[in-house]
C-alpha cells in the first residue's frame, strides 16, 4: 500500500517506513505491518483498528520501546534505535503514576531525572498541574484520586518535559464516557497550546473523530493502514463538535473501513 | 472516638483484661506458684535483672545473633529473590523447595552446623539464616511479580539506566511487599534463635530460660519469657505501625 504520506518527508516529524513487528517464539506472530506513515509536525493523528491489531505495537515501535522486526523508523530526521528519542513523552493506558510519591513529585519525576534546576521544576511542575486542573491535589498521593485525575498526573507528567512528540496508549480506556468527553478537550487544549504532535492509540471511534486531524484505520492483525480519513475540523475544537453533522459522517466512514476487519478479528466473515 | 481509636482500646482492654485474670488466679492460689508466678511477679523480677544487669550479657548475646541473623536474610533472601526472579527456568525448578521449605525441621541439622562452624554463636545465626531468608526471598520475588510492567516501560521512556530503575521505580514500586519480608525475616531469626538457644546453646535468653526451667528457677525464668514477649511484641509493633503509614500514603488499608 502507497504511504499515508503527507506528501514531503522533509518536514514530516515522525516517518515509519515498512515497519514490521514479527514477535518470535515456537510459533511467531506477525503483528505488525508492512506499514508506512508520516505525521506532520503539530497534527492530531488518532490510530483505531480491531483488538489485538498492533495499534499498541505500533506505539511501542514508534516510541522505540520495541524495535521492529524490519523497516524504519525516524523522529526529526534522526532514526530511532533502541531507546526513546529525547522529545518523546509517552502515555500508557494503565495507571503508571507512582503511588509512593505526591502528585507533585510525580510531575516532577522526569524534571529531577533530566538534572533541571530546582527553581525551572517548580515553575514547570506547577504550570503542569496547574494546567491539569490538580492544584488542589498537588500533595495528595495517587491512592487518593480518581482513575480519572491520576490519568492526568501522568499527563502532566509527560507535559512537564514538554515532549515535541506525545503519544498516547488508549489513555482514557478505563474511564466512563462523561471523564473521556472532558479529558478529551483538556487534550486538545493540551495540543493546542504546546504545539506538540500527538498521536493517540484509541479503540472509541467517536473519541478518534472528535479528537484528530487524520484519523488512520488499522486492519486486523497483521495490522496496517486501510484507510486515513481527514477530519477537516477547525484547530480550536473541543467535544460539542460531536453536534456537528459531519462527526457523523466520519464516525460512519471509520466504522464502515473498520467493521469488516473487526468481524475478521472476530472469526466471522463480513456481510 | 474514631473507630481505630475504638479498636486500639478494645484490644487493651483485652490484653489487660486477661493480664489481671491471670494476676488475680494467680493471687488466689487458683494457679499454683509453680505453675505459673503473678504477672506483677514477673514484671518485678524483670526490672530487677535489668537493674542489676544480670539479664544484660544473654540479651545482648541474642541481640547480636538476630541482629547478624537478621541482616544477612534481608540482604541474601533479597539478593536471591531478585537472581530467582530474573531466571524463570531457575524459579521454576525452585518453587517446590521454596513451597515446602517450611516442612523441614531444620534444627536436626544442627551438629553439622557445628561441625562447619564451630561451637560458637555460628551454627545458631545460621539456624536463623536459614529460617528467615526463604521469608525475604519470597516476599522480594512477589513484591517483583508485582510490579507493574508499565513500570518498566516509563523507566524506558525515561531513559533509565538499570540501576536507575531499580532505585527510583522497582523498589519503591516493591516496597510495601519488602516490608512484609523485613517483618518475616525478623519474626523468623528471633524464633529460629530463640528456639535454637532454648534446646542446643550455652548462652543467650534461650538458654537462659531453659537453664531457670531446669533449676526450677520459676521467677527467673517468666522473667525472661515476659522480656523476650516485650521484645517479639514491641519491634513487631514498631514495624507494625511504619507499615501501617506507609500503606496509609499508598492508599492500602
Amino acid at each position: 500500500m502507497r504511504p499515508l504520506s503527507i506528501g514531503d518527508e522533509q518536514i514530516a516529524h515522525a516517518t515509519l517506513r515498512g515497519v514490521t513487528r514479527v514477535y518470535p517464539g515456537v510459533t511467531p506472530v506477525h503483528a505488525l505491518g508492512p506499514l508506512d506513515l508520516d505525521l506532520a509536525r503539530g497534527e492530531f493523528f488518532s490510530v483505531v483498528g480491531p483488538s489485538g491489531c498492533g495499534k499498541s505495537t505500533l506505539l511501542d515501535v514508534l516510541a522505540g520501546l520495541s524495535p521492529p522486526t524490519a523497516g524504519k523508523i525516524s523522529f526529526e530526521g534522526k532514526p530511532v534505535v533502541g531507546e526513546v528519542p529525547d522529545g518523546i513523552g509517552v502515555v500508557f493506558q494503565e495507571d503508571a503514576s507512582f503511588p509512593w510519591l505526591t502528585v507533585r513529585d510525580n510531575v516532577a519525576f522526569g524534571l529531577r531525572r533530566a538534572g533541571a534546576e530546582p527553581a525551572e521544576i517548580a515553575r514547570r511542575v506547577a504550570y503542569a498541574i496547574g494546567f491539569m486542573g490538580l492544584d488542589d491535589f498537588a500533595e495528595a498521593y495517587p491512592a487518593q484520586l480518581s482513575g480519572g485525575m491520576r490519568q492526568r498526573v501522568c499527563i502532566a507528567r509527560t507535559l512537564v518535559l514538554q515532549p515535541r512528540l506525545i503519544l498516547l496508549d488508549e489513555p482514557f480506556g478505563a474511564l466512563d464516557q462523561q471523564t473521556r468527553l472532558l479529558m478529551g478537550d483538556e487534550l486538545l487544549r493540551l495540543w493546542r497550546e504546546t504545539g506538540s504532535t500527538i498521536l493517540l492509540i484509541t479503540h472509541a471511534l467517536d473519541e478518534a473523530a472528535l479528537l484528530s486531524d487524520r484519523v488512520g484505520v488499522m486492519s486486523a492483525r497483521p495490522g496496517r493502514f486501510i484507510d486515513l480519513v481527514s477530519t477537516g475540523w477547525e484547530r480550536d475544537r473541543d467535544s460539542r463538535i460531536a453536534s456537528d453533522p459531519g462527526f457523523g459522517a466520519i464516525t460512519a466512514r471509520l466504522w464502515a473501513a473498520l467493521r469488516p476487519e473487526s468481524m475478521k478479528a472476530m472469526g466471522r466473515t463480513a456481510s | 472516638m474514631t473507630r481505630a481509636r475504638s479498636i486500639i482500646t478494645t484490644r487493651l482492654v483485652l490484653i489487660a483484661g486477661a493480664i489481671g485474670l491471670v494476676e488475680l488466679l494467680c493471687r488466689l492460689g487458683i494457679i499454683k506458684p509453680l505453675t505459673m508466678i503473678a504477672p506483677s511477679q514477673m514484671a518485678f523480677e524483670l526490672a530487677r535483672m535489668i537493674a542489676s544487669g544480670e539479664i544484660a550479657a544473654p540479651a545482648a548475646y541474642t541481640f547480636m545473633e538476630v541482629g547478624t541473623a537478621f541482616a544477612i536474610s534481608v540482604v541474601a533472601g533479597a539478593a536471591l529473590g531478585a537472581l530467582v526472579h530474573a531466571q524463570p527456568r531457575l524459579r521454576r525448578a525452585l518453587d517446590p523447595v521454596l513451597a515446602s521449605w517450611y516442612a523441614v525441621p531444620f534444627f536436626v541439622f544442627y551438629p553439622l552446623l557445628v561441625a562447619l562452624f564451630g561451637l560458637n554463636a555460628l551454627p545458631l545465626i545460621a539456624i536463623g539464616v536459614i529460617f528467615a531468608a526463604p521469608a525475604m526471598m519470597l516476599s522480594t520475588l512477589t513484591g517483583l511479580d508485582r510490579v507493574p510492567r508499565v513500570m518498566r516501560k516509563v523507566a524506558r521512556v525515561h531513559r533509565l539506566s538499570r540501576v536507575q530503575e531499580v532505585r527510583l521505580i522497582t523498589l519503591p514500586s516493591a516496597a510495601p511487599h519488602l516490608f512484609t519480608g523485613l517483618k518475616l525475616a525478623f519474626a523468623y531469626s528471633f524464633i529460629g534463635i530463640i528456639a535454637g538457644e532454648f534446646i542446643l546453646s550455652g548462652g543467650g535468653l534461650g538458654y537462659g530460660i531453659a537453664y531457670a526451667y531446669e533449676s526450677f528457677e520459676n521467677r527467673k525464668m517468666y522473667a525472661l519469657m515476659l522480656f523476650v514477649l516485650l521484645i517479639a511484641t514491641g519491634v513487631n509493633g514498631a514495624l507494625h505501625v511504619w507499615d501501617g503509614r506507609l500503606a496509609r500514603r499508598r492508599g492500602r488499608t
